[in-house]
């Protein structure tokens, strides 16, 4: 009784606006009936994506891996740069600023440039851009969490003869798990647009950035919608996954808003 | 403090300070001398308060005999060692005015922090956490995380996190200084009913005359820039009760204290 009453007031919610804003779209684009290439209505984007099914799930499955990859390797390399930096004085004076250039770099712009090192048609190109546009907030937010530390707790384990690497494991590691988990959720939506807009300039030719391309090209707008759809769904699943992870990796997050 | 003659017992001193001095950003533009021509002498079992304005060094003078600041000039000896090697040897444990637990371990696992660096094993490290509950008497907290408790139970939580592993010495840095008066009378007398039943030496930070004349047995004034101790002032009143609070004794050195902090600039 009470956990269905729970579920339904979950869930309940977000239905119910995602009911009123298609249907709201679905009626207003009935009654001002502008052209199709203006905005389709939910329905013809969902009748171009049944027909165009196969070829939507292989371009998802294309663009998902590049997505995937891109962002692991991003974090990867964010989350060891921003151990690094905490961890030595000179890493963090070499590193920092380089890495902060290398974000300055309108990093979109280099997909052509990357298309030259990779070859054109390589997804390679295409995962650069993404780990190069996630590994930034990975690296800036997790660095910010493990120098971020109550100054007492880090003179309570020195008082204990505790050394620096386990002042980075009990104190700051723990210390840094809400700010990763801010910018993995941030960096999920970010993968999804880097990865669909290098694929605008080269890279494989049945991904979902050259479906969107392509149909567009060919007026199609009701296909090139349909494969943003499904961009999204790629997007919403990662961000509820780093969700999922999240409530995983430090249970005691939640349970402290709890209250006694 | 009581002058280097015949102890009670053969043991060195709790704490030994001669002649420290501490200079933060010495030859910058922002130099700080933060102490000046510190002597301190602290017998084992005695609980010293040192009490001044802000800025006198108290919290400074704490760290030095902990060994998380180097002094510049002078000795620091504690347990007869140098303050370094008592770090090492876990002779003292601190308390500071934020509990500092750890969200992320439970009240028992915070507790057992220490004796985990010391390689405790699982079992022992269990046992002694029960036992330090029941000392602060939150038992039925065991499996609580830290953000569940009222800021009162969080630091009798740190309390017996600081004395899991039977340390010597007890250094606390203005550690009832965020919570309400009720809560702060309440921590006192619970810190004096631990301190009689473990015979731990205790040095305290506090800006609170009346707390440092109800807790201690001997109340070292400090003056500020720089920060030098002004007067110790013995503290006899016997075993407190809360009826202390209330006793003329209690007053008169109250008024001692106050007199002794004006009198230092």
């Amino acid at each position: 009784m009470t956990a269905a009453r729970t579920l339904l007031r979950s869930w309940l919610p977000p239905v119910v606006a995602a009911v009123v804003i298609f249907g709201g779209w679905e009626a207003v684009l009935a009654v001002l009936r502008p052209d199709g290439f203006v905005l389709p209505p939910p329905s013809e984007i969902g009748r171009a994506v049944a027909e165009n099914f196969d070829a939507i799930i292989t371009a998802t499955g294309v663009t998902g891996f590049i997505i995937v990859t891109g962002l692991l390797a991003g974090v990867v390399v964010g989350a060891a740069l921003a151990l690094l930096v905490t961890a030595s004085r000179a890493a963090n004076e070499t590193l920092t600023p380089l890495a902060v250039a290398v974000n300055a770099v309108p990093i979109i712009a280099l997909a052509p440039i990357f298309n030259a090192w990779f070859g054109l048609l390589s997804p390679r190109s295409n995962q650069a851009v993404v780990v190069v546009l996630v590994f930034f907030p990975i690296f800036i937010n997790t660095a910010r969490g493990l120098t971020q530390v109550e100054p007492s707790q880090v003179e309570l384990m020195e008082s204990y003869g505790a050394g620096k690497w386990r002042i980075m494991r009990e104190v700051r590691i723990p210390n840094a798990m809400p700010f990763f988990f801010t910018a993995l959720k941030l960096a999920t939506s970010l993968a999804v647009i880097a990865a669909i807009v290098a694929e605008y300039f080269g890279g494989r030719q049945d991904a979902l950035g050259n479906l969107i391309t392509n149909s567009a090209g060919l007026t199609r707008y009701d296909d090139a919608w349909a494969a943003v759809l499904a961009g999204s769904l790629v997007g919403i699943g990662l961000y509820a996954l780093a969700v999922l992870a999240e409530r995983l990796v430090m249970p005691w997050h939640f349970a402290a808003r709890r209250p006694a | 403090m009581s002058d280097a003659g015949p102890d009670m017992n053969d043991q060195a001193p709790a704490v030994e300070i001669r002649g420290a001095s501490k200079i933060f950003n010495p030859g910058r533009h922002n130099e700080v001398k933060a102490l000046e021509d510190i002597d301190l002498h602290i017998d084992q079992g005695d609980f010293v308060t040192l009490i001044g304005p802000s800025g006198c060094g108290k919290s400074t003078l704490l760290r030095l005999i902990a060994a998380l600041v180097d002094p510049s000039d002078g000795t620091v000896l504690v347990n007869g060692k140098t303050a370094d090697a008592a770090r090492l040897d876990r002779d003292y444990s601190m308390v500071f005015q934020r509990a500092g637990l750890f969200d992320w371990r439970n009240v028992s696992r915070n507790i057992e922090l220490p004796l985990e660096l010391m390689g405790w094993k699982a079992a022992d490290r269990r046992r002694r956490s029960a036992e330090m509950l029941e000392l602060v008497k939150l038992t039925e907290f065991a499996r609580h995380h830290p953000a569940e408790l009222s800021g009162g139970m969080q630091q009798r939580i740190a309390i017996a996190r600081a004395m899991s592993f039977h340390p010597q010495l007890l250094l606390m840095d203005e550690p009832f200084g965020a919570l309400d008066e009720m809560t702060r009378e309440h921590m006192q007398n619970e810190l004096l009913r631990i301190c009689s039943e473990t015979r731990i030496t205790v040095v305290f930070v506090t800006h609170s005359i009346g707390e440092a004349v109800f807790l201690s047995t001997e109340v070292a004034v400090m003056s500020p820039r720089p920060g030098r101790i002004a007067a110790v002032i013995d503290n006899d009143l016997g075993p407190r009760t809360d009826a202390t609070r209330d006793d003329p004794a209690f007053f008169s050195n109250v008024t001692a204290v106050r007199d002794a902090l004006r009198g230092g600039h």
